[in-house]
């Protein structure tokens, strides 16, 4: 019992690291070259979802101030009446006592980094696709084992 | 102007980097001055940056004026100053080499050669200046995936290696980033110091989850700068790329990202984690053994000059690797001077090697024969590169050698120093070997193909002024870093000096 609650109560560690695993197992054993940038992209694929999981907490929502929290409802209404120089004050008066409670908003940050990982992702398989369709115009396969062995013949 | 000098080391590559991209096309005559002239402008900041640090200490440059942890910081001190400097001069000596190397290798790819190069030193640059966790990885994969196309754009079997390269590179920058997603889950901050700040306050020291983090972010590190049993993807791509890469590459990267183990080591864990908590001091030093050991018989093996020299690189990894894990003050030091010793010598080196695969065409040591007389200045250049990597004073790499062996004795890690003494023992006989082909070597008295070599070899003159000149100013260098070695210490000790080391290694 006592396993399955070490299991259950973290479970996006074990999938991501089952994911992980998954991936790196491509890129070390398959002999195509493209099943091997597969498994990378599974394996990058892996970290975000961890990154993700580490920002989600139980019952947030997004990050996202509500008007009604910013601007109470008694004085939406006649909101438009007033001069730009009188909202101003209203909103800093409220930001200023505006209380948010962390715990219901998930943290944006992880999934903010991700955006960033996603694109050293695309670049990397890009990249990874070009030197293999380089790699196939001189030796005119995509199989490491035969690659090599051109190699070796033409030494 | 100068206290944006931080900000103009990095942004200078990138902007100019923008501009090859945009001009080069249409004229490629415009690349290199372009290039010259960014890089010249990245070691005038560099060198004002450093005198900043010296004189009034480190230097927190915020971008944006965003103060961290929220912003984004440069962080700069006596270690980062002289890395950066180093790694802006070598990207500079290696563009001047390329004037001539890069047309002749890539006739058609001149503009976007130039545009990863600066790239690429954009990356570099970053990785040493930057103080956020993340940014680093960003970074990390800034100079390895221009790498990888700078190494790709070469010979046949340079594809296959760029290939390699690829996925090894992307599992440990993966690996990296995994741990520094660890760091953020336990200390909620991606700021280097103030991640430190949060574990010292939160008393986390001891955490699993830090434990992992810093294992983690090791294996990353050092399947990037190839740590012996991770290093298979180097030999290759060195050896087979443009030797404009191999130049520019071979020298800094695997040098950064030592400077990025040390950061890690003693900014964001603390030493007393790394050195104490985790006592894995023994067994690391014991790896770098291995690493020097097998590094250097490796390089001994071989008859392709490049290859020898990138095995070179995998035994001077050892080295600093070995010198860092000592946990010794002397061991520290004598590392973060070998990683800009080592940084000038694998340069000298390099470029020589690419000036005997331009003049001769062939990668063999054959190739070297009788070059004293034909090219004597080239020959000088690479004698001091190549007794400073043996460790002849007074050239830089004695004296390195000198602070690592002091190190090594005073901690009392015997082994390091018996390998380190070995390796320049083989380094000796490697170089040796090479001089005496090129100051001895006889053609081969074989009657058919005897005067095929005779014309090949006749043919070679000396080099041009554009490839002579980088070789001979980074001798000069190795010398005058040799000569001044107190006045870098004396940078270094004062950085080193403010971390506790106080381990006695039973």
């Amino acid at each position: 019992m006592e396993v399955f609650d070490a299991i259950s109560a973290k479970f996006n560690y074990w999938i991501y690291i089952i994911i992980m695993m998954i991936g790196l197992y491509a890129m070390m054993s398959k002999n195509n070259l493209v099943k091997k940038l597969i498994g990378m992209s599974i394996f990058q694929t892996a970290i975000i979802l961890f990154y993700v999981s580490i920002g989600v907490k139980e019952g947030a929502t997004i990050p996202i101030l509500y008007h009604e929290q910013v601007h109470p409802a008694h004085d939406s209404g006649h909101h438009g009446s007033d001069t730009e120089h009188a909202a101003d004050e209203h909103v800093t008066a409220h930001a200023t006592d505006l209380h948010i409670e962390p715990d219901q908003f998930t943290n944006p940050l992880p999934h903010v980094l991700m955006l960033t990982a996603i694109v050293v992702g695309v670049a990397t398989l890009g990249l990874g696709l070009a030197l293999t369709q380089k790699l196939y115009r001189e030796f005119g396969s995509i199989e490491e084992s035969e690659i090599l062995e051109s190699i070796k013949s033409a030494k | 102007m100068i206290e944006q000098s931080p900000a103009i080391i990095v942004l200078a590559p990138f902007l100019f980097s923008i501009i090859v991209a945009i001009v080069g096309v249409k004229r490629e005559g415009i690349c290199f001055p372009l290039v010259l002239l960014s890089l010249a402008i990245t070691v005038a900041a560099s060198v004002a940056t450093l005198i900043q640090v010296v004189d009034t200490g480190p230097i927190r440059y915020w971008f944006g004026g965003w103060e961290p942890p929220m912003g984004i910081e440069l962080r700069v001190d006596g270690l980062n100053a002289l890395v950066a400097l180093a790694v802006s001069i070598v990207s500079l000596l290696t563009a001047f080499y390329s004037k001539r190397a890069v047309p002749a290798e890539l006739p058609d790819k001149v503009s976007q050669y130039y545009t990863l190069y600066l790239l690429l030193v954009t990356g570099l640059l970053g990785m040493v200046l930057t103080g956020d966790a993340f940014n680093l990885y960003v970074l990390i994969e800034i100079s390895a995936l221009t790498s990888y196309a700078l190494i790709g754009m070469g010979s046949k079997r340079a594809t296959l290696a760029a290939y390699k390269y690829l996925i090894m590179g992307t599992i440990g920058a993966s690996f990296y980033l995994l741990g520094v997603g660890y760091l953020y889950i336990k200390t909620g901050s991606l700021n280097m110091v103030d991640i430190q700040g949060q574990i010292v306050a939160n008393g986390l020291l001891g955490s699993p989850a830090i434990i992992v983090s810093f294992i983690l972010i090791m294996v990353g590190v050092w399947i990037k700068m190839a740590f012996f049993p991770l290093h298979a993807w180097l030999p290759n791509s060195y050896a087979y790329g443009p030797t404009t890469t191999s130049a520019l590459l071979g020298p800094l990267v695997t040098k950064v990202m030592i400077y990025v183990m040390i950061r890690m080591i003693l900014t964001v864990f603390s030493p007393e984690f790394a050195f104490i908590e985790l006592d894995w001091n023994n067994i690391v030093v014991w790896m770098s053994v291995v690493a020097i050991l097998a590094g250097s018989i490796s390089a001994l093996a071989q008859t392709n000059l490049q290859k020898m020299l990138a095995f070179l690189i995998i035994a001077e990894v050892g080295y600093m690797v070995g010198g860092v894990w000592l946990a010794d003050d002397m061991g520290m030091v004598g590392a973060i001077y070998h990683i800009i010793a080592d940084a000038f010598m694998t340069l000298c080196v390099f470029l020589f090697a690419g000036i005997i695969l331009t003049k001769t065409g062939k990668r063999d040591l054959s190739a070297m024969e009788g070059l004293f007389k034909k090219m004597p200045l080239t020959m000088v250049g690479f004698l001091v590169g190549a007794f400073s990597l043996i460790g002849i004073p007074p050239t830089a790499g004695f004296f390195s050698k000198w602070y690592l062996i002091q190190g090594g004795i005073s901690s009392g890690q015997y082994e390091y120093v018996v390998a380190l003494l070995i390796s320049s023992l083989i380094n000796a006989v490697l170089f040796f070997r090479i001089i005496e082909i090129a100051y001895f070597g006889t053609k081969p008295a074989e009657g058919h193909g005897h005067h095929h070599e005779e014309e090949s070899a006749e043919g070679v003159t000396e080099a041009p002024f554009s490839m002579l000149f980088p070789l001979l100013a980074t001798a000069a260098l190795l010398l005058g870093i040799g000569l001044y070695n107190k006045e870098v210490v004396a940078i270094i000790t004062d950085f080193v000096s403010q971390f506790n080391f106080g381990v006695i290694i039973p």
